[in-house]
């Protein structure tokens, strides 16, 4: 739902979304984290705290993760954002982040997820043979309150060897 | 997805992934955040920001003027339907309760109480006319402190004319299950040992990752609500029962819920001012929490001094323990609230046989943002407050922190074993577990690391920190909830339904908001029924779906709910038994089933029980007087709590010149019983232990002398980050509950209360030579440090 006529001023945006452009009308405040849950329906990307701490609403800007909570929607004009929903080829096949979440039980709640899958997913397309250290540090700018973490930083290392056994699925995200 | 092929002959014990990943990861996801509905408002809440004060007048006008806002409630406008947010667990009839009304009408108790509310046609021109309310105040003398509650100088509530809620005592004397405390201390302090210490159990925040929200559809014959709960029929109940909602008329449906830890086993303010609102209005209402309002409003956990007397004899044999509680309810006595102490009554004897005990809880109100259950609940208090204890003991009587516990703890050939508490523990292997653990440890030689340093004086000091815990899980015998006091049972309900075409539709009232109970509850049932897991579909979280539950808390949903899908389960196969008998033309006394199939004994004569559901289901068939149906419903109301127990330990390196800390290793060894998935198991484990060091190290809900929560935001209350924590090595010993068929025992809340005290008594082992007996958690670098400089001073403990 865009804002009210006659409320605010209008803008409109036109970005990329998953490799799709879309157009839409949003008051300058309207950050982009509502704008993909509410103006694109791409619910997929959550909201845990709305000032960048807990990274839960990190998306991919032109290949590059940001927390979309302290990002406006009209900042996005004209850039490519990759959201969890455009990890994976399509639902039926997941990226190598998705995958090696659920084989390495990466999730319990699942609130926290998208973030991961969307940080991690950049963080291997810059270094796709990460040590364990490294891993773990690549993940510790956002909070999970389920899993202590420890199945994530697996879920990184298995990540990453599955993209190198199909490197298209990792290269596909970031184009 | 997995074949039939591929289904493991035993499913139970599998390391199944997760059916509920795929969508969650793919972000197809059910928050309540996520719903819209065709002409729904958006609500925000003015909330007061004192912490104690009149409400004097509430002008509404201009925020009612303001653009896209349909109207604005205060408390007064919706009083006739707003209900009220009652406790089921008032410990006795003296308790004094404040009515806890979701919207106050005269006067709030805590900063960040809702006075009135905004319906507009979004979030944010809800939240931009919320600023326009003008409320004023006549602010009240607040009280903040517990122990100056217990003074009563200045009261939370003047109309109660006390801050004192309750008090609630378990004695062994008068109970019949052990001795006197008093004498037992009396003699230990001519002839033994006395281990006197006042420990803090810090306020916390559950911070569960999914803000909470809520969604009120009135528009149909039943109103219905989406919310973040772990709780939605327990919810259910509490509308019916204070806003003159007929149960019939309501239902509660917990879609995807982000994390709970006990922070969603409330019935909240907000949910009750939602529906009041939609009620009003007749349309459908959205309202989500920013997390500073989470922070603030959702219940917070702990907040007890614990006022603690161990004696012993010389040799280090318990002789008795005293416990005096101070416990802070916060302004209100919160859904299970004033309980959530009594929880911990039973178990601060631990694994501990001992004589003589004495519990007492002393109940306050403040105006502070009320306390409820939090991952543990009375049990990670009661567990830190032993475990400390017994290393307090071990360096007094100079045993080490292993051999003092071996001393006193029940041995595996003496369970079942009545506790001087009163419970029975069923079963239990301490000695196995623990020396599991210390293999996998390497005890000795960090001993031998911790010596040398301390012999080298080496700056960063090696400390080991031992934790010996149980707990009491699977909530509960409602016959002892009863007595307790609690105002509902503590059974679980579940439903088969066989459908047609094969499949299977389980319906359980358990309510998961991350477990996993699709996929363990799923292998259950797809071992007791012989069918593959994946046609296996597990129901929850919707009252009009399992319309019977008690839902999702206390490591409850396996031991309480799993047991009662093995019962239905079992009618299920009762009642196919005769129908396949029918139709393989023999006895139903002759017809066995195995693997999901009835066969004539001693012939190759079989159906599976698919078929018979397909045959039932077109009913041609059928033996006379047999109903075309198979499925079944039972309910199980358990005969005793569970008893996971375990052995942690913890390394901890600390700087004694900065105070800085720094986790070397940690494992544990837990046994739970049963494993149904060890998968699911060890993430339960990990993040249970991520909380309860959270606790130990970093978390703590602070205010400032005005009542404000200065540490609202995911900045300034830091839960643990991967930076925060390493690998845990765990590992399990298997000793099976006794009373329930599947034999498990509850994973939900071990780590967190083990890890707890582990860590601690390693911060603390690692300086007691420089004369540290205690640092008051979380221990920070600064409090650490502290305490090393102020050491056998009265400002030990590094709070100062």
């Amino acid at each position: 739902m865009t804002a009210l006529p006659g409320t605010e001023q209008l803008h409109d945006v036109t970005l990329t979304v998953n490799g799709v452009q879309r157009q839409i009308t949003v008051p300058a405040r309207r950050l982009l984290s509502d704008a993909l849950r509410h103006d694109l329906q791409l619910t997929g990307t959550h909201v845990g705290c709305e000032h960048g701490v807990c990274g839960s609403c990190t998306v991919l800007v032109d290949g590059q993760p940001m927390r979309s909570c302290l990002m406006f929607a009209v900042s996005a004009q004209g850039h490519a954002i990759t959201t969890v929903e455009g990890c994976g080829d399509s639902p039926e096949r997941m990226g190598p982040v998705q995958r090696a979440f659920i084989e390495c039980h990466g999730l319990q709640c699942g609130f926290c997820t998208p973030g991961f899958i969307t940080t991690i997913t950049a963080y291997l397309a810059e270094n796709p043979a990460p040590t364990e250290e490294q891993a773990r540090e690549a993940i510790s700018g956002n909070l999970c309150r389920c899993t202590g973490y420890q199945n994530i930083v697996k879920a990184v290392m298995r990540a990453a060897e599955l993209a190198a056994e199909a490197p298209t699925a990792a290269s596909e995200v970031s184009a | 997805m997995t074949a039939v092929d591929d289904r493991p002959e035993v499913e139970i014990g599998q390391a199944r992934r997760r059916k509920e990943d795929h969508r969650l990861i793919t972000g197809r996801t059910r928050w309540t955040d996520n719903i819209q509905l065709p002409g729904m408002l958006h609500l925000a809440m003015v909330r007061s920001p004192f912490a104690h004060a009149t409400i004097t007048s509430i002008d509404t006008s201009e925020a009612a003027a303001a653009p896209g806002v349909i109207a604005v409630f205060t408390g007064k406008d919706i009083a006739d339907i707003q209900g009220v947010n009652i406790t089921a667990w008032p410990l006795s009839a003296n308790q004094k309760t404040p009515t806890h009304l979701p919207v106050p009408l005269e006067r709030v108790s805590h900063a960040g109480e809702i006075v009135a509310i905004v319906a507009a046609r979004s979030a944010a021109l809800a939240r931009d006319a919320a600023e326009l309310v003008d409320v004023d105040y006549d602010e009240l003398p607040a009280v903040l402190d517990l122990k100056e509650a217990a003074t009563d100088a200045v009261l939370a509530h003047p109309d109660l004319g006390t801050n004192k809620s309750d008090v609630w005592t378990l004695d062994s004397a008068a109970a019949g299950t052990g001795g006197d405390v008093d004498e037992a201390i009396a003699k230990a302090r001519e002839t033994g040992v006395v281990i006197e210490r006042e420990y803090r159990q810090q306020r916390l925040i559950p911070a569960f990752m999914e803000p909470r929200s809520t969604v009120v559809d009135p528009t149909g014959e039943q109103v219905v609500m989406w919310t973040a709960t772990q709780v939605p029929h327990v919810l259910r109940f509490c509308i019916a029962a204070t806003t003159g909602l007929p149960e019939s008329k309501i239902r509660v449906i917990a879609p995807d819920v982000g994390g709970g830890f006990g922070g969603k086993l409330q019935s909240t303010p907000e949910e009750f001012a939602t529906l009041a609102v939609a009620r009003k209005l007749g349309r459908p209402c959205k309202y989500t929490e920013t997390r500073s309002e989470t922070m603030v409003s959702g219940h917070h956990g702990r907040d007890q001094w614990q006022r603690l007397t161990l004696c012993a004899t010389k040799d280090g044999t318990v002789t008795g323990l005293k416990v005096d509680l101070l416990a802070d309810l916060g302004a209100y006595a919160a859904l299970v609230g004033g309980g959530v102490p009594v929880l911990g009554a039973w178990m601060f004897n631990a694994i501990y046989k001992f004589p003589a005990y004495r519990f007492t809880t002393s109940n306050y109100y403040t105006n502070k943002t009320w306390v409820d259950a939090y991952r543990g609940a009375g049990r990670p208090e009661a567990t830190y407050a032993i475990e400390r204890l017994m290393d307090e003991l071990a360096a007094e009587v100079g045993v080490d922190a292993i051999a003092i516990r071996e001393k006193n703890w029940i041995k595996h050939d003496e369970f079942p074993f009545t506790t001087v508490a009163g419970m029975t523990y069923d079963s239990g292997n301490y000695e196995a577990a623990t020396e599991r653990a210390l293999e996998l440890f390497g005890y000795d030689a960090l001993r031998a690391e911790q010596a040398q340093r301390r012999a080298s004086g080496d700056p960063v000091q090696l400390g080991i920190g031992v934790s010996t815990f149980t707990e009491m899980c699977g909530l509960a015998p409602s016959r002892i909830l009863g007595a307790l006091n609690y105002g509902a049972g503590g059974w679980e309900n579940a439903s088969i339904r066989m459908l047609s075409t094969g499949t299977v539709e389980v319906l359980t009232g358990a309510s998961a908001h991350g477990q996993g109970h699709e996929t363990a509850f799923s292998q259950i049932v797809a071992d007791r029924l012989g069918v593959p897991f994946d046609s296996v579909e597990v129901l929850h979280g919707d009252t009009q779906i399992s319309t019977k539950g008690m839902d999702t808390y206390g490591s409850r949903s396996l031991v309480v709910g799993g047991e009662a899908l093995v019962r239905a389960a079992d009618k299920v196969i009762e009642k196919a038994r005769p129908i396949a008998a029918h139709l393989l033309e023999a006895s139903a006394d002759d017809v066995e089933f195995s693997a999901g199939t009835f066969t004539v004994r001693g012939t190759e004569k079989g159906i599976s029980i698919t078929d018979v559901a397909l045959q039932t289901w077109t009913g041609h068939n059928l033996p006379d007087g047999v109903e075309p149906s198979l499925d079944a419903d039972a309910t199980f109301d358990p005969d005793n709590f569970s008893f996971p127990h375990g052995t942690h330990l913890c390394a901890m390196e600390v700087d004694t010149e900065t105070g800085a800390t720094r986790m070397r290793s940690y494992v544990c060894v837990d046994d739970i019983g049963t494993v149904i998935n060890p998968l699911i198991v060890e993430g339960q484990v990990h993040g249970g232990l991520a909380q309860g060091i959270g606790q130990a190290l970093f978390e703590g809900a602070e205010y400032d002398d005005q009542g404000t929560l200065t540490t609202g935001s995911l900045v300034d209350y830091t839960i643990p980050s991967a930076a925060d924590l390493i690998n845990f090595v765990t590992d399990r010993t298997t000793t099976p509950a006794t009373y329930t068929s599947l034999g498990t025992k509850g994973v939900g809340e071990a780590g967190t209360i083990a890890s707890t005290p582990a860590v601690v008594n390693a911060v603390v082992d690692a300086v007691r030579h420089l004369g540290v007996n205690d640092i008051v958690m979380p221990c920070t670098p600064e409090r650490v440090w502290k305490a090393i400089q102020h050491a056998g001073s009265a400002a030990n403990g590094g709070a100062q």
